[in-house]
């Protein structure tokens, strides 16, 4: 393909290489290695048993090493920041979940050792409801939760 | 035209990679409000944060996330060059990658 200018060629280019190398190195293929997305704990469900499917028998130990940032009151409509960040060393995974949402489990990050534990992102929140942040470690989970108000219709 | 946005930016020894994806990221509950039937549920399930060839992070989420996702990550170290590729998969089969070089 001839590309006229040289901001073309170079989008095609790089376009080119994203493809190539997520194929080339096996990732589209290798992905499936790792472990699939459970759609079961991402179905609405009871809180009860998304925890004991998050959780697999590990033990949960409140720790004040994780600073969870997350606005106090919320509108319904409106995504809600939320940040954790933490002290704590060989986080594996950091799990949010939303007690009152009918999917409790928003997500969970796989985090490997080249990545900082910390994790940012935006949530539905449908209404007030406790918000769990927990940080899994090779034998046990570190949790910590906190209350946001939801305000509904607003007008 | 790529659905995902890639900055990142470093801070003391670590690097911040932020990155918006343009999704609706529907949760099934929401009406159509000319014809009054549900929208389905179309959401990312699965995000994958590649780094120089290497998977760091692979996050699975639900329909609880918002619309047009935004994440970010730290990851340590980081140099000029180093290649970022971040995919998403979402339940009705749809992909997209992006390649971002570091600058």
């Amino acid at each position: 393909m001839i590309t006229s200018t040289r901001r073309e060629f170079i989008k095609n280019a790089t376009a080119l290489t994203g493809y190539s190398i997520l194929s080339g190195t096996g990732l589209l293929h290798s992905q499936r290695v790792f472990a699939e997305w459970a759609a079961t704990n991402f179905e609405p469900s009871p809180m009860e048993q998304v925890l004991k499917n998050v959780l697999k028998g590990k033990p949960v130990i409140d720790s004040d090493k994780i600073y969870l940032k997350i606005p106090q009151t919320a509108d319904n409509k409106t995504p809600v920041p939320i940040t954790v960040q933490t002290d704590l060393k060989n986080i594996q995974s950091i799990s949010i979940l939303v007690e009152q949402n009918p999917a409790p489990l928003v997500a969970t990050f796989e985090l490997s050792s080249a990545l900082e534990p910390f994790v940012s992102t935006r949530l539905k929140l449908m209404r007030t409801s406790f918000v769990f942040v927990l940080l899994e470690t090779e034998k046990v989970f570190y949790g910590i939760k906190q209350t946001v108000i939801v305000s509904e219709g607003v007008c | 035209m790529s659905s995902i946005k890639i900055r990142s930016k470093r801070i003391d020894g670590k690097t911040q990679i932020r990155t918006l994806i343009t999704h609706p990221m529907e949760n099934g509950f929401n009406r159509d409000k000319k014809t009054n039937t549900l929208i389905p549920a179309h959401f990312i399930h699965t995000l994958t944060l590649v780094h120089n060839d290497k998977i760091v992070s692979t996050s699975y989420m639900g329909m609880s996330i918002s619309k047009d996702p935004f994440f970010v990550f730290m990851l340590h170290g980081g140099a000029v060059g180093d290649t970022i590729v971040i995919y998403w998969e979402d339940n009705l089969g749809n992909n997209d990658s992006e390649t971002h070089v570091m600058i």
